[in-house]
């Protein structure tokens, strides 16, 4: 006990200050100035709405992110299981008085922006199963309430997310909780088990699908079979990218998305739009920029003392890298349409804030990688 | 395993659980980066095309199509700047108002309205429509005048044909009009090349000449969002006009042929009897063209199609007439050459001749005396050629006038409604009417009446024959890539006889002149049929043959009453009918005349052979100096 004081106390503001993670701050900084200017690029070359709102955006909530980072990550840890509680009781309340849009209610007006419950509860899930792995026996990682415990954690928000409908976050939720589950310890053989029920039972998922989730579906297999309907977004998102060739058509030039032929090139295909005007080349160098930032958080998770920085860190960092997967996958024509967000890169304040949170926590807990926690 | 080690600590687990993930990722990440080079790098061609496909469209705009001129090079058939008026459905902002503005303006009718209206839901928004395809100059102002409040609409130049001689070609070129569904889909140069507001022939020398007339589409390329809407123009390709064609025919002539047989049916051809050249083919009443380009009013529709004179009917090519006594020519000259008769042959002629109890008159009731072949031929003695042709059998009177082009078609490459006619023999009858040949159908076959059936592109073919020495000539109304001189056209002639002797259509060359002396006597010798008509000048004089075709029976008791032909009524009269060619002394052009019901061959056809040689014999010079296409400005 006396060390934790000890550690916590001698930290003053400059060494915070010093003992931040530069590197990864400056892939943020980079990243978030790339977003802004493809940004620009979607409103056609001009400043409008979505640069304004993207900019504006990033104003807020990056300082938000430093500010997250200087506080002490026994408080995340401290705050871990109100925070998903919290999440739940947002969920709750979009699930009755949430916004609908185009056939869902995920949304809730917060008069400042519309905030969007189920993309916090991806960081919320990593944070409460951190929480808890950090503090049970290693023992009992394999004991039937344990796993029990752990699985109605995850299947909650997953429940109403679905609920909204909303396959493609509640996806990502999953994923991002069974990481962390993974990496608490629990049994290999658990997993391979699930994975094959998963398989075996896949049919009757599919038939509880709703009729646009099972087009989506059927459209990945064969995108040609509606081309002009369903088909549409992957295969104008293909040509996009394949239309960028090695070093793309140039910044503002991309014909596809500058003539509208991209749809949702703010938020779900922005990398579409990228990979059109940079090319390869310019894509490649945004994927080594991903994986530079994705490789900082795994170490800062590894020189991390506790154990909940290193599971928070390690989830994090697999969850942003599922979420570059997904999305990625999706516009290259490799995974159905799922609605995800390429984090920092696409339009949208709830995904944005979730992510700017998770980098804050991961350079909370750089700064307090000697930190001890009970 | 974590059973086994209960000591081992828990980061330890987390840590190697950790490294297993990230080699996933680094698979996965692979993998992405795989797919990526795959479109950007390997396929990267393919994604292009289809990029530039989404975002590039084309606008074709119809092709001009090329002129057609006579052999003087005079513009025939041309194009004409007209303006039109179309919509842009995308551009317009309210619809309804336009149509009311433009109605109010340009007195569209209501139903034409309804036509537009339907064309906007057919087409596709940024397809124009054609509101109005011709508009006067004035029109085009007042449009023009208050375009700030038509959104929507466009003036537009663009490029008509147009027949500057109005009806005067129309049997000869036909004319173009829109084409329907079934023409574009058959016609694939027509498919490939279709746009809204583009013409085809219909008819003629413009539908069968298509292929060359049409020429290319001008296009336009713009960029285009993904609605649809032009963004900017990114090239303009210039179509090519379609190839000039030149035709043999002469204005002047075709002009003096219309004005000869104003107010009547007939038919008027002219050929060159050496080169086979059509120097004019006139069908007798025609219409004007230039009324369909636009789409004919149902009104003047109706007055061309009930017209009592058919001006519909291509009489020169469709018409099938008895040729009458123009025939006479080919029966002596047949006889001659099987050796039935000699110049010394003589028939009497009482008016009358009995078979079977049949009587068969001649024209001249109290009969013609002894005559002999060339009083007969220039007096045009019925009974001299019933006895003959009694003597020569209609077998071989048929192979005759078959070498002569009788029964074949003429130009059948160029007027897909050119009639093949008929001249009888034995079998034919046999397969096609079931009879035995009667003797009697002989007699009046020899004096062209009976099965026998004709066009006048026919008959001038025939007299251009006998003109030439007996040679069979191709008619052409296209000028050739080198047309020949006179000269080159004799020469290629004799050529041709000694590899190709079977277009000599003659036995002994003394026949064919003897008939040519007949029909001189017939124009130029006293008591000859068409000795009135005759022009005295030897640079003029012409010899030729009257024809007068019954269009039925002459009863017994009409033959007693000898009407005039004002007395009888318009249907039962006579055809008229003249051949000849010109000059005699060195002859250069044949002509066939027809008037329909014009009464007697010698009083309505022959007078107008005279005012023809004179203006092509006039105009013979100028017409050789035109010869070489490239000294022509055209």
């Amino acid at each position: 006990m006396y060390q934790r004081d000890r550690l916590n106390s001698e930290l003053s503001f400059f060494q915070k200050i010093k003992e931040i993670d530069y590197t990864l701050l400056i892939c943020i900084i980079l990243l978030s100035v790339i977003s802004l200017l493809v940004m620009y690029s979607t409103d056609g070359g001009e400043i409008l709405y979505h640069t304004k709102s993207h900019f504006s955006k990033l104003v807020v909530f990056f300082p938000m992110m430093l500010f997250i980072a200087f506080f002490n990550i026994k408080y995340w840890h401290t705050f871990a299981y109100i925070f998903y509680f919290l999440i739940i009781l947002l969920l709750l309340y979009v699930s009755f008085f949430g916004l609908k849009a185009s056939g869902s209610q995920r949304w809730m007006d917060l008069y400042l922006f519309v905030l969007q419950p189920s993309e916090l509860m991806k960081i919320a899930i990593i944070l409460c199963l951190a929480k808890y792995y950090h503090r049970v026996k290693i023992e009992n990682v394999n004991t039937l309430t344990s796993i029990m415990l752990v699985l109605s954690i995850i299947t909650i928000p997953i429940i109403f997310v679905i609920s909204q409908p909303d396959l493609g976050t509640s996806v990502l939720i999953a994923l991002s909780g069974l990481i962390i589950l993974w990496l608490g310890g629990v049994r290999v053989k658990y997993f391979v088990y699930s994975l094959i029920t998963f398989l075996i039972s896949l049919p009757f998922i599919i038939s509880f699908l709703k009729p646009y989730q099972k087009l989506r579906i059927l459209t990945f297999l064969d995108p040609d079979r509606d081309p002009l309907g369903a088909g549409y977004q992957i295969i104008q998102s293909k040509i996009a990218i394949g239309s960028g060739g090695l070093d793309g058509k140039g910044y503002l030039k991309g014909t596809q998305s500058y003539l509208d032929f991209l749809p949702e090139k703010h938020t779900d295909f922005i990398f579409t739009l990228f990979s059109e005007e940079f090319g390869f080349i310019g894509s490649v160098g945004l994927l080594i920029l991903y994986t530079i930032i994705i490789l900082r958080i795994i170490r800062i998770g590894a020189i991390s003392r506790s154990n909940f920085s290193k599971l928070f860190c390690f989830g994090f960092a697999f969850s942003i890298f599922i979420y570059i997967f997904v999305n990625l996958s999706m516009v290259l024509g490799l995974l159905p349409i799922v609605g995800s967000p390429l984090p920092i890169m696409s339009y949208g304040g709830s995904s944005m804030l979730a992510t700017m949170i998770g980098f804050g926590i991961v350079l909370s807990a750089k700064i307090n990688h000697k930190q001890i926690i009970a | 395993m974590i059973k086994q080690n209960l000591g081992i600590r828990k980061s330890d687990v987390i840590n190697r659980r950790m490294f297993i993930i990230g080699t996933a990722k680094i698979v996965v990440l692979i993998g992405i980066v795989a797919r990526l080079f795959s479109l950007q790098i390997n396929e990267n061609k393919k994604y292009l095309t289809l990029s530039d496909k989404n975002r590039i469209r084309e606008w074709k705009l119809p092709p001009t199509r090329g002129n057609i001129v006579d052999y003087f090079g005079n513009i025939i058939a041309g194009n004409l700047k007209v303006y039109q008026l179309h919509i842009i459905p995308e551009q317009v902002e309210n619809f309804n108002y336009l149509l009311m503005r433009l109605k109010t303006l340009l007195n569209l009718s209501e139903k034409k309205i309804q036509k537009i209206v339907k064309l906007k839901n057919k087409l596709k928004p940024w397809d124009s429509i054609i509101v109005s395809e011709n508009l006067s100059w004035s029109q085009f102002l007042k449009v023009n005048n208050y375009l700030y409040d038509l959104v929507g609409a466009k003036p537009v130049m663009t490029i008509s044909r147009n027949y500057p001689f109005s009806e005067m070609y129309t049997h000869v070129l036909g004319y173009v009009s829109q084409p329907n569904e079934e023409e574009i889909l058959e016609n694939e140069i027509v498919k490939e090349r279709f746009v809204p507001g583009m013409k085809i022939g219909k008819l003629g020398l413009e539908k069968t000449l298509e292929k060359q007339l049409i020429g290319t589409n001008a296009i336009q390329r713009y960029e285009v969002n993904a609605y649809g809407k032009r963004i900017n123009q990114l090239e303009y390709q210039k179509g090519q006009q379609g190839s000039k064609i030149r035709l043999t025919v002469d204005t002047e002539v075709q002009k003096l042929s219309s004005k000869l047989l104003s107010n009547k049916a007939g038919s008027i051809s002219v050929m060159d009897i050496y080169t086979g050249d059509i120097i004019a083919m006139y069908s007798s009443p025609s219409y004007n063209p230039n009324l369909f380009l636009f789409g004919i009013s149902q009104d003047e529709w109706q007055l061309i199609r009930n017209n009592p004179l058919k001006p519909l009917i291509n009489k020169t090519l469709s018409g099938l007439y008895s040729p009458g006594s123009t025939i006479k020519p080919i029966v002596a000259l047949s006889a001659l050459e099987n050796n039935i008769i000699n110049t010394n042959f003589k028939v009497k002629c009482t008016g009358k001749t009995e078979l079977y109890g049949q009587t068969f008159h001649c024209w001249k009731e109290k009969g013609h005396g002894f005559v002999s072949l060339k009083n007969a031929m220039k007096q045009s003695c019925d009974t001299y050629f019933y006895e003959i042709a009694r003597l020569l059998g209609v077998d071989r009177l048929n192979v005759t006038a078959k070498k002569f082009g009788l029964g074949e078609k003429v130009l059948g490459e160029y007027f897909d409604n050119e009639k093949k006619g008929l001249f009888p023999n034995t079998s034919w009858k046999k397969n096609n009417l079931g009879g035995g040949w009667v003797l009697g159908e002989t007699l009046i076959t020899g004096i062209g009446q009976g099965y026998i059936q004709t066009t006048p592109l026919q008959l001038c073919l025939m007299t251009a024959q006998i003109a030439n020495g007996g040679y069979k000539i191709k008619p052409k109304i296209i000028v050739n890539d080198d047309p020949l001189s006179l000269e080159e056209a004799k020469k290629s002639m004799e050529l041709q006889l000694l590899q190709k002797p079977n277009t000599r259509l003659f036995n002994n060359p003394k026949n064919i002149k003897i008939i040519q002396e007949a029909m001189f006597s017939s124009t130029n010798e006293q008591f000859g049929t068409s000795y009135r008509s005759r022009l005295d000048d030897p640079k003029y004089q012409f010899a030729g043959k009257t024809g007068t075709a019954q269009v039925k029976r002459i009863s017994k008791r009409e033959r007693e009453l000898d009407l005039e032909l004002e007395q009888i009524p318009y249907k039962d009269r006579d055809h008229a009918l003249y051949v000849a060619y010109g000059p005699y002394k060195d002859p250069r052009y044949a002509l066939s005349i027809i008037v329909e019901h014009g009464g007697s061959g010698s009083k309505a056809a022959a007078p107008m052979a005279k005012e023809l040689f004179k203006l092509i014999i006039d105009r013979d010079e100028l017409r050789d100096k035109q010869s070489n296409f490239e000294n022509i400005n055209i």
